[in-house]
């Protein structure tokens, strides 16, 4: 049976519907990005700006750092937010799919257990950490370093892919493994050279929520950092955005460049989304 | 750092199971992630617990009074914490509700015979991967009460000229900011329904269409009683976040006005960072804690009974 004509038309009208509303936001960002603050600030909101302007962008990439210059933080943001979120991610990774491993191919006493205090960990509420973390990074004197962000972030993104990795590996056959150790492989040299290429889409489904959860994250570098030299740019646009709320232009620009990765991933990695989520969902 | 959870791993890996090489190999995998996760975790928990116990007013280190639960009690005889109480079970129910509603219908809709599904498949992840502070920052905007596009639309489109603060009521920037947090986080329930659509084989469909069942009939008595672990899911998923959100709170209103739009989340934050309060902010946080486990555990509990169709 043909779907009628009605069906269709109704279905495409609703679709774009959809598409209206996800888009119409994001395009108000784009363009507030490049019209002239006088366009953005007229009594009637000029949809599409006479006069375009990329200044922005130019000034975010181009002015001097050092000061007060909001265009140079952003910058400097950004570099930040791309250290923490990769080197987050790198150890992240390579600790989880060891571990992850085991979890999944080895028997050992208190599997379960240690399976579940790891994911314990993942469920708590950021918020609940904070208070004495902010204390112990002061006496250790990484408050405002990259490497406290790097450090806090590991714990966080940890648990999720011990458990993402755990759950890929089981889904591999344990028969390939098998035949590469009866041909002289060991336990470790298996891992590496027949379970990690074909472990691949876990492997990028864990990077890539591992550099989203990173980037994200908000309340610990709110917290720990309070100049350009560890200040992620989350921290850079909400502290913009409550002091100078009216200079919109410039937070767009910035909410654009800080929208690039993470939408390019994830659009990349869309099919991967939802076996992550339903990993990440324990995170509290 | 070694700490007393490494050590008390090794002495349950060291056991019997899968034979003592196996053990002290998984113990060996192990370890790194065990340090890099309860290193950093288990002080400042252990930590936040004795701090509730104090009547820390500052973050100094020194000697502070000892309260014992009081700090827990003062949460319960706190005005204000009911009526933080209440904005969050306001956001939460909400919220949730409208992202599942939302969320069925645009999974039913991506379903069906669309050209081109791709693309519009691709549309939903767009809001879902936007950082929460763009969100945030970029509803602000949108919402502003004199050069705002929300006032700007209803004007272009004749609906109303008089120019509204979106953000200056409490109750109405309530409202304002769950609209926002729905339209960023409807999309995880897509990913979520479209999985458990997927799952459903089109013969039941067909049988239904021969029995003669109605779209509507067919949706209520097939579609959502086999819908219904992956809406599970991602409800109780759904309801933790909102429980703590914080994030868009803090960059589209910072809690007000008039406080309208502190959460429990962030009055925490305020209590023991503006108020230097960090003895009642970590009983507050443990409450948080308490109630964040409690959902999670409804999660687990459904995961375990590997009703999460459509999902690896």
């Amino acid at each position: 049976m043909r779907p009628s004509k009605r069906y269709l038309v109704g279905i495409h009208s609703a679709a774009i519907l959809m598409a209206l509303v996800i888009l119409a936001p994001f395009a108000w960002l784009l363009i507030s990005s490049i019209s002239p603050s006088s366009e953005l600030l007229a009594v009637h909101p000029h949809w599409w700006p006479n006069h375009l302007t990329m200044s922005r962008y130019i000034e975010i990439f181009s002015s001097s750092s050092g000061g007060d210059d909001v265009a140079a933080n952003f910058r400097l943001a950004m570099v930040n937010s791309f250290e923490v979120a990769i080197g987050t991610t790198l150890v992240s990774l390579f600790v989880g799919t060891l571990g992850g491993y085991a979890f999944a191919r080895l028997k050992f006493r208190f599997r379960r257990t240690s399976i579940f205090a790891f994911l314990a960990i993942y469920m708590l509420p950021p918020i609940a950490l904070v208070i004495p973390l902010y204390l112990a990074m002061a006496n250790l004197h990484l408050l405002d370093t990259k490497l406290g962000l790097v450090i806090t972030y590991c714990s966080i993104v940890t648990p999720f892919a011990l458990w993402t990795m755990s759950n890929y590996f089981l889904s591999i056959p344990p028969d390939l493994e098998e035949a590469a150790r009866v041909d002289g492989c060991s336990r470790l040299g298996a891992l590496v050279r027949v379970i990690l290429p074909l472990a691949r889409p876990g492997l990028l489904t864990t990077a890539m929520f591992g550099f989203l959860l990173s980037w994200d994250e908000f309340l610990f570098s709110l917290i720990f950092t309070s100049t350009t030299n560890a200040k992620t740019i989350p921290v850079a646009i909400a502290e913009f955005t409550g002091k100078y709320s009216s200079d919109f232009g410039l937070i767009a620009a910035g909410g654009i460049l800080a929208a690039g990765p993470p939408l390019i991933l994830a659009l990349i990695f869309q099919r991967y989304i939802v076996s992550g989520l339903a990993a990440g969902a324990v995170k509290g | 750092m070694k700490t007393a959870a490494d050590r008390r791993t090794k002495r349950r890996m060291g056991g019997t199971g899968g034979g003592k090489g196996e053990a002290r190999f998984a113990l060996a995998l192990l370890l790194p992630a065990g340090i890099v996760v309860f290193g950093v975790v288990l002080y400042p928990v252990v930590r936040t617990f004795v701090v509730s116990l104090f009547n820390v007013n500052s973050p100094m280190a020194g000697s502070y009074p000892f309260v014992g639960l009081s700090n827990y009690t003062k949460v319960f005889h706190d005005s204000n914490f009911y009526s933080v109480l209440g904005h969050t079970l306001y956001f939460t129910l909400v919220s949730t509700f409208a992202e599942i509603g939302l969320g069925i219908a645009i999974a039913l809709l991506l379903n069906t015979p669309l050209k081109a599904r791709w693309l519009w498949r691709s549309l939903v992840v767009l809001p879902w991967a936007l950082p929460t502070i763009v969100n945030g920052a970029l509803w602000r905007w949108i919402y502003n009460g004199q050069y705002g596009a929300l006032n700007g639309l209803l004007s272009s489109l004749g609906i109303s000229q008089t120019p509204h603060q979106w953000l200056g009521s409490p109750f109405l920037a309530l409202n304002m900011v769950i609209m926002a947090d729905v339209w960023k986080n409807t999309s995880i329930v897509v990913f979520f329904v479209l999985a458990g659509l997927q799952t459903i084989p089109e013969d039941l469909y067909e049988a239904a269409r021969i029995d003669g069942s109605g779209a509507w009939q067919t949706f209520r008595r097939i579609t959502l009683p086999l819908l219904a672990p992956s809406i599970a899911v991602v409800l109780v998923l759904r309801t933790i976040e909102a429980f703590k959100v914080f994030d868009i709170i803090y960059v589209m209103t910072g809690g007000g006005p008039a406080s309208g739009t502190q959460t429990v989340a962030f009055y925490t934050y305020l209590q023991a960072f503006s108020n230097q309060l960090f003895g009642y902010g970590a009983a507050l946080a443990y409450l948080i804690v308490l109630a964040v486990f409690a959902m999670s555990m409804t999660y687990l509990r459904i995961l375990k009974q590997g009703q999460m169709s459509g999902v690896e």
